[in-house]
């Protein structure tokens, strides 16, 4: 199907390619619907006819602009940073560290410099677990383990079991893990085909993100991921 | 006790919008329609206001419903709008003569032109503060008074309204056509060239010039007062302000007291200075405005400094030339590079606004060599925003005579960091981010729940206001004065690019 749709520069319409391919109109529509959903085809004004992307062109480049992932990020980041009064970052994952694309200060008014652009340890944090935990790609993974206090995660084993827990429960946590007295909550953004390209999360003391005994504050949690969640939505609605 | 908000709705160009707020200022729901734009010839950009009402009726529902609250739980309506908009109903019907003719609308340039004739195009500013341009109302009444049969005797005779669209909107929201009360506030009513800039009332020389007759006009009202109870959508609820757009984003990022200003990056951008009671006389291109009156008290005005093309060059870039595919890519495209390579684009594309004012002008990019690429034009293409709020800044610290300490910014170009950075490098002040970029809406709220004691005082507002994020300035003053001689040169080489004879005038 993808061949076809590349040799055809107006596009092409179900049935076209129904025929062609020898296959149901709802078989057709179904895998369109996919291709559509992952943005590697299009469909024309009228609707009636698909075409590729230029996305499919770009496959091997990462897809989504980290300064589009900011702006899709601000209002909803600004909105987790007024609710939960902590500092707010979104990040993503390069060579293996994370890049913080957008920064939002705690609303507290104190001086804070903005930190978009510096790189973060991806094992050390919970937007660099949020993003690590759905990473497939080994060369991006950070080698080797560095300590930041007794508490970070050196043991690969220990830090693959981590991710594991990352996954099934859909947000990380960390704990004096890069920084004493400090503790972080992250949630994946899933953006175009669910690919995760991102990670949202909050950053502060250890008093006001865990309770007393230590947790992460499940009102905070579900903050966490429901921004990750708004994030994700506008980011695959609007392509 | 329910939680209780004050829902803000924002009457904008491209769309209305309803937006609740909380006591402590944050945003909980939003929802939105767009409404059609209307271009019936070349120049020519009109709204549907049946069609606006509807909306508003719409989403102003669809925002309480979002969070699960009840009609009860709104204290008070406070009204935002597009500036300049002008429309013209029947009063005992409720219907628009014709559609709104929006702000952007050039049609009466000919008109504009015979007015200013012989004295030229200051000759209001002394009593309404600004100059004679399509671009506010009192033309445009006249020319649909001018080319309607009949109309002119009507509008004497009352039968005819006039109003901007907060007017409008509240004419509807208080009953319409069975007893809607005709009312503005003293900033959009500031934009009509028909209110004396002094007495806060329509001016009768004003009137005489323009041959409106006062019949049509709506009493000026405060911007944060309690205009009425609703009748529709809200019955019961008070309508607690009005003001416009570009006034509301002033009052929603706080700035009030002397000095204290916002710019508004969108399509175009807004710079407004709060200089409290004293009326400012720009000598240098900036207009004079009505920030906000509150209730009895005196009014404070502003200096406004009014960019046309800025996000919409980032527009163009994208769509006109196809270097990018989403406008946030710019960003991307222009950090490939370390600087402008020498290349300046000025975007005159229908002139020059502030501080300038040249109609003839059309846009250049300057400084072209074999070397520049297309990350060097990203980079100027951005640039250009940031020279032109320079301009801007100089000419308003050159009028007010206070020197601006900080630059309170919001709208959507403040996504870009490298824009952000490159201004406060450029001003040399630090340009500051608020938490809620949504102050066109928050303004409104906060002068409505003002008006009915949600919110006790100025004060009280300003603590809600909160650093988002801030850029400190770093650029080497030489280099600062090189870039900007350079820019200075850019713009002098779009002028008298239309000559007489081309121009329609």
């Amino acid at each position: 199907m993808l061949r076809l749709l590349a040799a055809a520069p107006d596009g092409l319409g179900v049935a076209d390619l129904g025929n062609a391919l020898g296959l149901a109109k709802t078989t057709v529509h179904g895998i369109l619907r996919t291709l559509h959903q992952v943005g590697f085809v299009e469909q024309d004004h009228s609707g009636a006819h698909y075409h590729l992307s230029d996305a499919f062109g770009r496959l091997g480049e990462s897809y989504l602009d980290p300064n589009e992932l900011r702006s899709r990020a601000i209002n909803w980041a600004d909105s987790l940073a007024s609710r939960s009064g902590e500092v707010v970052r979104v990040g993503r994952l390069a060579e293996g560290k994370v890049v913080i694309v957008h920064h939002v200060f705690r609303p507290d008014d104190s001086e804070q410099d903005l930190d978009v652009g510096t790189t973060l340890p991806a094992h050390a944090t919970a937007i660099g677990k949020a993003v690590l935990a759905y990473d497939t790609s080994a060369a991006s993974r950070p080698r080797t383990l560095e300590a930041f206090t007794t508490r970070t995660i050196t043991d690969p084993a220990r830090l693959a079991e981590e991710l594991a827990t990352v996954r099934s429960r859909g947000w990380a946590g960390e704990l004096e893990e890069h920084t004493v007295e400090l503790a972080s909550i992250a949630a994946p953004i899933r953006g175009l085909g669910g690919l995760v390209v991102g990670a949202v999360g909050l950053a502060g003391r250890v008093e006001r993100i865990c309770d007393s005994r230590l947790r992460h504050r499940s009102d905070l949690v579900s903050m966490v991921r429901a921004t990750a969640e708004a994030i994700g939505r506008d980011l695959r609605d609007d392509s | 006790m329910a939680e209780q908000y004050v829902a803000a709705v924002d009457q904008g160009t491209n769309s209305s919008r309803c937006i609740l707020f909380d006591r402590r200022g944050r945003l909980v729901s939003v929802a939105q329609r767009e409404h059609r734009q209307l271009f019936p010839r070349p120049g020519w950009v009109e709204h549907d206001a049946e069609e606006i009402w509807r909306n508003v009726t719409r989403v102003v529902p669809a925002a309480i419903r979002q969070i699960g609250a009840a009609p009860s739980q709104i204290v008070a309506i406070g009204i935002t709008n597009q500036r300049e908009t002008s429309l013209l109903w029947d009063r005992f019907t409720g219907e628009p003569i014709s559609h709104a003719v929006v702000w952007q609308d050039t049609r009466t340039d000919r008109l504009v032109a015979e007015l200013a004739r012989d004295e030229g195009p200051d000759r209001f500013a002394d009593r309404c503060g600004l100059p004679l341009m399509t671009y506010f109302s009192a033309p445009r009444i006249r020319w649909m008074l001018d080319h309607t049969p009949g109309l002119r005797q009507r509008a004497e005779r009352g039968e005819i309204l006039f109003g901007t669209m907060e007017t409008w909107l509240i004419w509807n929201f208080t009953g319409g056509a069975s007893g809607g009360l005709h009312v503005t506030d003293v900033t959009n009513a500031s934009r009509t060239m028909l209110m004396n800039i002094e007495t806060l009332e329509w001016d009768d020389v004003l009137l005489d010039a323009f041959d409106v007759p006062r019949a049509m006009l709506p009493e000026i009202r405060p911007s944060s007062g309690v205009f009425a109870t609703a009748t529709e959508v809200l019955p019961g609820v008070r309508i607690g302000a009005a003001l416009g757009d570009q006034q509301a984003a002033l009052f929603g990022q706080t700035c009030f007291s002397p000095g204290e200003a916002k710019c508004t990056y969108g399509t175009g951008s807004f710079l407004l200075m709060n200089t409290g009671q004293e009326i400012v006389r720009s000598k240098h291109g900036m207009l004079t405005t009505v920030a906000y009156r509150i209730g009895d008290q005196p009014a404070s005005y502003a200096l406004e400094g009014s960019m046309a093309v800025t996000g919409s060059l980032v527009q163009w870039f994208r769509d006109g030339l196809g270097m990018i595919h989403t406008a946030a890519e710019i960003e991307t495209l222009a950090r490939t590079v370390e600087d402008n390579g020498g290349a300046y684009i000025v975007p005159a594309f229908s002139g020059l606004f502030a501080p300038h004012w040249r109609s003839e002008a059309r846009g250049v990019i300057a400084g072209l060599t074999g070397y520049i690429t297309k990350g060097h034009l990203a980079r100027a293409v951005l640039e250009a925003t940031g020279f032109q709020t320079l301009e801007v800044v100089d000419a308003m610290n050159a009028d007010s005579g206070i020197a601006l300490t900080a630059l309170k910014v919001d709208g959507g170009m403040t996504a870009n960091n490298l824009l952000m950075q490159f201004l406060a490098d450029l001003l040399d002040v630090r340009v500051v981010r608020p938490m809620v970029t949504e102050t066109v809406s928050l303004g409104a709220a906060y002068a409505a729940g003002l008006a009915v004691g949600y919110w006790p005082d100025l004060q009280g507002l300003r603590s809600n206001w909160h650093r988002a994020g801030q850029w400190v300035p770093h650029m080497d003053p030489a280099r600062r004065e090189i870039e900007y001689t350079n820019w200075k040169s850019a713009v002098q080489r779009t002028f008298n690019w239309l000559r007489p004879e081309d121009q329609e005038l």
